[in-house]
């Protein structure tokens, strides 16, 4: 055949490949996502699942004459209906009917690891076991006969060590043989729950019978058992959709009743013992373990890194790495970024025709799009070290080190790198909340994120701060940034006990063994979360960001108190007459000096006047009433509202306003003077705390809207901050002036 | 033998797992993780702060707050 030939045939196969559908599950630490990354390459894509944030990634293979879809669900100990993330694993399995649940399992810890694999077995889920990490079994001296496992499993198991590429072709060569129907060792199984119980499920089924649209659509005995385990989201099922819900719970709450007087136990406690007995009668069989159980160097790191004196220092050092990394090394790249959507701005102004699109283009896109690169550097570099810390399991180590400490302000103890991090900036610190498993404790350090004072609002602190209290600058913004973590924690501490009262999630959490991180890991870890940003959340940025920008820029013909281009004109022609009527170069020179001074102020004149007519300015005297008793005027209305698209630029528009010009930096002596004759200390304090609380900046809600997953708590998050900063700057405004204090 | 709290148990003191109550998410969760009856466990050490606890079971490491061994009634081992 001529290669020509050749390649036509394979584009004709590439075509006719047989699609196959494969869900991964597994123990979180099993090392499920590196065969899934393995397994799929780069070839993959990251969202959410419908209606939770919680990740969803797909990817593909090619083996052979089939084109396999993986899902890589979330890593659970189980699948019960106790988190969002076994919800999503076992609906999936349920409604979606992959063709093969590949189950990862940590051969170095068998024993737990089988207990999900005992929720597949009751499931009827056609399985393949990948017996992962079996280098390091067999280094501890743990050896599995594979063949009988398989057999007592009824599902084929291979060996992998999914770090080293070792059994993929195995795995997918069993896939394959599932999914086909031609595995002999498949087969389906009960584990015996003992007499009293089985008799009880087969009552339950029988109730179960009488409606043949339940047992059409789910296994009678599987949903029993669940039933039996008060399983809820079972239950409402039933209760909702079942034709006989009535007799089914009815027999259900007699089966409770019975299991309890005869055998003394809960049933669910029943149900786990029974389990764990499956699992160990297993064990005995196909498990050997060689040598007695020595002291690991994972365990010698422990007691290191969180030895009762020195693990806390150890934390405090990783985190100062990470977070100097992050914000000193990024400001680099971000300063690039700046230039670069600097120097592209300046291309097109001097490219593009005069007129509104140019100005959209310049001013509201191009800088928008600057405004959601910039984030990028910070997401990276953060999420290179949140991979490090997850893959080696030091992540685990900094929850249970600072559990205490977090667990006493109404959080987890994995709470803590999110709310460090928010110093410097909330986007990648809100981000960085996913490491959070239960969803209350999640949603809380997503709220009160903003309320540690990220590093975008100190240049407003500096500003204020120096005009009205240069002896004591440094302490007042050390408080700010107190008062920031202190509302944090009162803020959480309510939401805690109204909101989200009685969710609080149990501390169990896994303390795994260090292992080598994989540096392709976590490049495809940093390059997820990048893309993510960018592509979900840039949207939004963006979006917002043209809307802020044709608030100050529109409209575009204001009525002038006065002919300010006439003025600027006359100023010139007089000048000008005056420099080529006088003797002497210095003297042209000081007549020049003057006319730029003259014409500059007039241009800044002319620009406060447009802002203050443009729909901004409008709104920030429109608000005037609300925040007049804060001790703010429509300036700071208008800087506040510009502040929304990022808070530094509160510091601009007060330059614009103050007329001295909007690249007055945070410590120009000009805007301070210029802010001294407007305000008194006791606004500009009130002014600086209100700038901590209010609304965050754009990029932090365009976040904490893909993070939250929920339009109504990202407005809840706006109005919380928005009534707390008002309430805030008016006991400081109106209890200063009670007090004596600013008149 | 006369069972103790979990979160009574000292630095390397092992234990039997006689039952767990409590709340009901909570137990269910320690159940999956191995909670059952007549699992043995030791504990490794606490977190520098006093809180969690680290434990050893089914040849694994967790960790858990005392508040929540609270509801784990053990015995005691000898040897431990």
């Amino acid at each position: 055949m001529s290669t020509q030939a050749l390649k036509a045939k394979n584009w004709v196969a590439e075509d006719k490949k047989k699609i196959l559908k494969v869900g991964l599950c597994g123990n979180p630490n099993s090392g499920k996502s590196c065969i899934f990354n393995e397994l799929t390459g780069g070839n993959q894509h990251v969202g959410n699942w419908a209606g939770v944030t919680v990740e969803k990634k797909i990817g593909h293979a090619n083996f052979g004459p089939y084109q396999i879809e993986f899902v890589d669900l979330p890593g659970t100990y189980s699948l019960t209906a106790y988190s969002m993330e076994e919800i999503v694993a076992r609906d999936y399995i349920i409604k979606e009917r992959p063709d093969v649940v590949v189950n990862v399992v940590d051969s170095t810890n068998l024993d737990r690891n089988l207990y999900l694999t005992t929720q597949l077995i009751e499931l009827g889920a056609r399985a393949v076991i990948a017996l992962n990490m079996s280098d390091e079994a067999e280094h501890k001296g743990l050896s599995v006969d594979k063949e009988l496992l398989a057999k007592l499993l009824g599902m084929p198991v291979v060996s992998m060590v999914g770090n080293r590429g070792i059994g993929f072709q195995e795995l997918l060569k069993e896939i394959v043989a599932v999914a086909e129907k031609e595995e002999p060792v498949s087969r389906h199984l009960h584990i015996n729950y003992g007499i009293e119980v089985e008799e009880e499920i087969r009552k339950i089924q029988a109730e179960m019978r009488k409606d043949p649209a339940l047992t059409a659509a789910y296994s009678t005995r599987w949903l029993s058992v669940k039933l039996l385990e008060h399983d809820g989201s079972i239950k409402e099922h039933i209760q909702k959709t079942s034709a006989n819900a009535q007799g089914i719970l009815e027999q259900l709450e007699k089966s409770h009743k019975h299991i309890e007087t005869i055998l003394h136990e809960e049933s669910e406690i029943l149900l786990a013992d029974r389990r764990y007995g499956f699992i160990k009668g297993l064990l005995l069989e196909v498990f050997h373990e060689k040598a007695a159980g020595r002291r690991s160097l994972s365990d010698k790191i422990d007691k290191i890194v969180t030895n009762r004196l020195l693990g806390i220092p150890i934390l405090v050092g990783f985190l100062w790495l990470m977070f100097q990394t992050t914000f000193k090394l990024g400001a680099y790249p971000m300063d690039w970024i700046d230039s670069g959507v600097g120097l592209l701005a300046t291309f097109l102004n001097g490219v593009m025709p005069e007129g509104l699109l140019k100005a959209l283009v310049v001013d509201g896109i191009v800088s928008g799009v600057g405004g959601v690169l910039v984030f990028l550097p910070n997401i990276l570099i953060l999420f290179f070290f949140i991979s490090l810390f997850e893959d080696t399991g030091y992540m685990a180590r900094a929850a249970f080190i600072m559990d205490r400490i977090m667990h006493t302000l109404g959080l987890h103890g994995k709470s803590f790198i999110p709310m460090v991090m928010g110093f410097g900036c909330n986007v990648p610190a809100i981000m960085a909340a996913r490491a959070l498993e239960n969803k209350s404790d999640r949603m809380l350090t997503i709220l009160i994120n903003p309320l540690v004072s990220c590093s975008a609002r100190l240049p407003v602190y500096i500003l204020l701060a120096g005009a009205f209290f240069p002896q004591q600058a440094g302490n007042l913004i050390f408080g700010i940034y107190v008062t920031g973590l202190v509302l944090a924690i009162l803020v959480g501490q309510l939401f805690r006990r109204t909101i989200f009262k009685g969710e609080t999630a149990p501390f169990v959490m896994e303390l795994p063994p260090y292992r080598w991180p994989l540096f392709k890991s976590v490049m495809i870890h940093m390059w997820e979360k990048g893309s993510v940003f960018v592509r979900k959340v840039g949207g939004t940025i963006l979006a917002a960001s043209v809307i802020i920008w044709f608030l100050s820029a529109f409209p575009r013909n204001v009525d002038y108190s006065m002919d300010f281009d006439r003025a600027i004109a006359q100023t010139k022609t007089r000048y000008e007459a005056k420099i080529a009527t006088s003797v002497g170069a210095a003297q042209k020179r000081k007549s020049a000096e003057a006319m730029m001074a003259e014409v500059s102020g007039i241009k800044a004149r002319k620009e406060k006047e447009r802002v203050s007519k443009s729909y901004a300015g409008h709104l920030g005297q429109w608000i005037e009433p609300v925040i007049r008793p804060l001790g703010f005027d429509w300036r700071g209305g208008i800087a506040l509202i510009t502040g929304i698209a990022a808070k530094e630029i509160v510091v601009s528009t007060f330059g614009v306003l103050y007329q001295v010009g909007g690249d007055a930096a945070a410590d120009s002596e000009g805007l301070r003077e210029a802010l001294r004759k407007e305000m008194t200390p006791l606004s500009a304090l009130a002014f600086m705390f209100f700038t901590l609380i209010y609304i965050p900046c754009i990029g932090t809600l365009g976040v904490m809207y893909r993070e939250l997953g929920s339009l109504k708590w990202t407005l809840f998050a706006v109005g919380y901050s928005l009534g707390l900063a008002w309430v805030v700057a008016f006991l400081i405004f109106q209890g200063g002036r009670f007090l004596g204090f600013g008149t | 033998m006369r069972t103790m709290k979990l979160s009574e148990l000292e630095v390397s003191g092992k234990c039997r797992i006689v039952k767990v109550t409590g709340e009901r998410a909570i137990k269910k969760r320690l159940l999956e993780m191995g909670f059952v009856k007549g699992t043995e466990l030791y504990v490794e050490k606490v977190a520098p702060l006093g809180d969690p606890m680290e434990l050893v079971l089914k040849g694994y490491h967790l960790s858990l707050r005392r508040e929540e061994a609270n509801d784990v009634q053990v015995e005691r081992m000898q040897g431990g």
